[in-house]
């Protein structure tokens, strides 16, 4: 017995190594795909053409129906067949994004890519630069920042940007009314509704601030006016979140916050936040533009009693915000039929029909001022938030983010380094401070091991 | 002839899924790629960094904490279930068999979203108990208590698997030792001690073994509970988890692998350990 058990064991053993390693071939060696792409405008003689020609496209997003807009772009276009595929939401989508590239084979033409992500995947090349096909000409369509966006280090244009989150305030107008607070315009007024609304309410918080939420934190950097990070899309990449005045300012203002235990530090999107959201323990949420009906679904049995208002502020006279996601459409360099993806991923997104089905029935926040300002959007009002134009609050809040924002070209790896050093202090209402130093070593340790210069 | 024939499929199998995987890993545990500059030959680098790294040094200790406070108590209500239901003392036999085993067929991920609903702090019943009774809700996901909390949902899982496997082996012990030991005088407890455990040694050895190895491994449980506990339990937290985030999320498949390794050579020492000190005891008796 005891012969076969030690043979067993170590059979039992290896399959442990092979299973982890069995997902890890897949981001093994690989090859880098090849440049394809003309330096060249594309002519619209050659668009035309290629455009007649029958062509399949595979499309990766995780956008709900986006078949409508697909099926306006295929009614255009009948020679275009396009397979529309949700491989996952977030994380997964990304890492069997990453698998196809280095497998060489089964990536998509056009894949749905976050803000954030974008300067990961220029960094290793996978995108195509969308200039020579016009898709330039767009940029008049946008304000600044989102622009920003979508031409991250200034070395092309990698995507067409889909919906964004410029970052405001939902209340409970109800109880904020019964605890004696209006909605606060500045963050010192935001600071005494916090212990006020505390003084009382024995078992609820003016506002939750989650731990793990880099994205969220990064929002309010950028309405500060901080700019911690850039990219200039060689090896140079700035880190200086410790020594930008506004990333520090905005740390020991939420370090203040959550050490006085009167604001609360818990996971967002698990159970226990859904419920604090529906039964009033949290009265506010600062989030970004695709919020309001994100917290419609969420929310149910507190219909009619919200309300959207902008972030306080740092100087009033100066109205400012953050944005905080948000996605785009790009196309990648191993793409076939490179001018017909990029094609759907401008159509898709800019066709007017298109742009307005995505705003008003999958509540897409847009970002092109044309769709902002189009009365069939900005006018709808809103019953949950008691008939409020919403739409319109947030189209006034994206006009007053501000340009400039970057973000690294590892963000996977920020936001990660962010849970354990910003995102542990939350959880422990331990020092942020501290921890904003600890991240900020984290990051510079980590690029430098991945051979970039960093500058601070 | 024959013999090659028949174990061809087995070779074929084991080349593809085990050999092949494996030597690739070892390879690829041998460089470094990094995001500016790309792929270079570093030798045993990776294993000496592993070596020296906290994250990796934790994970192993927190894991061989777990195995030993988590593993003996799971063995030994394993046990002590299979003893009474072999004992025939009981009534409903089959059914309780059948309700101690159940934990052990719902999926390990579906287990843990429940617990996690279960140790909640605002809406989980004993947090609920507790408040009615005027007292302090428990934090089962605080940082001291997550440790004990993941042991708890594994335990209750696999108590059941391990309870099978002893009842099957006590089971198969011939009833004629029982005859005569009752002859001789023996109760119920002594015949447990003296001739069902000994009896049983093997499949013992057999459940230990296996359960040194899935505590090393251990994956789901914490990764599910991190998203409503952040801040207790970090990327790092067990060995595959940190192979995981090292690989996904930090691009660094390379080291994965060398920690992936590192893993499975301690996975074997331990094991090999295990099995050790039951020979010795055995030769010394």
């Amino acid at each position: 017995m005891s012969r076969d058990i030690s043979r067993r064991s170590i059979l039992a053993a290896f399959p442990l190594a092979a299973l982890s390693v069995s997902a890890l071939t897949a981001c093994g060696g690989g090859t880098s795909s090849a440049s394809g792409g003309p330096s060249s405008p594309v002519s619209q003689a050659d668009i035309d053409s290629a455009m007649k020609k029958d062509t399949k496209l595979t499309f990766w997003t995780w956008v709900p129906d986006i078949q409508k807009e697909v099926d306006l772009f295929q009614a255009k276009y009948p020679a275009m067949k396009v397979e529309v595929v949700n491989v996952g939401q977030g994380g997964a989508h990304y890492q069997k994004l990453r698998a196809a590239i280095q497998a060489g084979k089964g990536a998509p033409d056009v894949v749905q890519m976050e803000f954030d992500k974008l300067p990961s995947f220029t960094l290793t090349d996978n995108l195509l630069d969308l200039t020579p096909y016009g898709i330039g000409d767009l940029k008049p369509d946008y304000p600044g920042w989102v622009w920003d966006g979508v031409t991250p280090g200034g070395k092309g244009i990698f995507g067409v940007p889909q919906d964004t989150g410029p970052m405001g305030m939902l209340y409970r107008e109800d109880l904020f009314t019964a605890a004696g607070i209006t909605a606060p315009k500045t963050w010192d007024e935001f600071a005494a509704a916090v212990s006020t609304y505390r003084g009382k309410n024995s078992s609820s918080m003016l506002v939750n601030w989650a731990p793990s939420s880099e994205a969220n934190m990064l929002g309010l950097f950028w309405q500060a006016g901080g700019r911690p990070f850039s990219y200039d899309g060689t090896r140079n990449v700035k880190i200086n979140l410790t020594g930008d005045a506004a990333c520090k300012k905005v740390t020991s203002f939420w370090n203040d916050l959550f050490r006085s235990r009167n604001i609360g530090n818990e996971p967002d999107f698990a159970d226990a936040w859904y419920q604090g959201l529906n039964n009033g323990k949290y009265a506010a949420w600062l989030t970004g533009a695709w919020g309001p009906v994100f917290l419609q679904g969420t929310a149910k049995s507190t219909a009619g009693k919200w309300r959207a208002a902008p972030l306080p502020q740092w100087d009033s006279s100066k109205p400012a915000s953050g944005n905080y996601g948000g996605s785009t459409d790009a196309v990648l360099k191993s793409s076939e039929n490179p001018i017909a993806a990029a094609m759907l991923a401008r159509f898709v997104n800019t066709d007017d029909k298109a742009a307005l089905t995505l705003a008003n029935e999958q509540f897409l926040f847009p970002p092109s001022t044309k769709t902002l300002k189009n009365p069939a959007f900005a006018d709808a009002a809103a019953s949950f938030y008691g008939g409020q134009k919403v739409n319109q609050q947030f189209t006034d809040i994206a006009s007053t983010v501000q340009e400039g924002f970057q973000f690294l070209p590892f963000n996977d790896y920020a936001a990660s380094s962010y849970d354990k050093t910003m995102g542990k202090a939350i959880g422990d209402r331990s020092d942020l401070n501290a921890a904003l130093s600890a991240w900020q070593d984290d990051l510079v340790q980590y690029a430098k091991g991945q051979g970039f210069t960093v500058a601070s | 002839m024959a013999a090659y024939a028949l174990s061809m499929p087995f070779m074929v199998a084991f080349a593809l899924m085990i050999a092949v995987p494996l030597v690739y890993a070892g390879y690829l545990s041998l460089f470094k790629k990094q995001l500016i500059g790309g792929v270079s030959f570093v030798g045993m680098d990776n294993y000496a960094r592993a070596l020296t790294d906290p994250s990796f040094l934790g994970g192993v200790g927190r894991m061989a904490l777990f195995l030993v406070i988590q593993v003996p108590v799971m063995l030994g209500l394993s046990l002590l279930f299979a003893l009474i239901l072999d004992s025939g003392m009981l009534r409903l036999q089959k059914f309780i068999r059948l309700g101690v085993f159940l934990p052990y067929a719902i999926p390990s991920v579906i287990a843990t979203l429940m617990w996690g609903y279960l140790y909640g702090k605002d809406f989980g019943p004993f947090a609920q108990l507790a408040k009615s009774l005027g007292l302090p809700a428990p934090d089962f996901l605080a940082g001291g208590n997550v440790l004990f909390s993941i042991m708890n949902i594994v335990t209750w899982g696999f108590v059941g698997y391990n309870m099978i496997v002893m009842y099957a082996a006590l089971r198969s012990i011939p009833a004629e030792l029982y005859e005569a030991a009752r002859v001789d005088g023996a109760g119920e407890w002594r015949v447990a001690w003296s001739i069902k455990i000994p009896a049983i040694k093997g499949a013992l050895l057999l459940t230990t073994i296996f359960s040194v190895i899935g505590s090393f491994q251990l994956f789901n449980e914490p990764n599910l509970l991190r998203v409503i506990a952040p801040a207790a339990i970090g990327q790092d937290y067990t060995p595959n988890m940190y192979a995981f985030q090292l690989s996904f999320v930090n691009q660094d498949a390379n080291y994965a692998a060398a920690i992936a390794f590192l893993l499975g050579i301690v996975i074997m020492a331990v094991s090999y350990g295990v099995q050790l000190t039951t020979n010795r005891k055995e030769k010394a008796s």
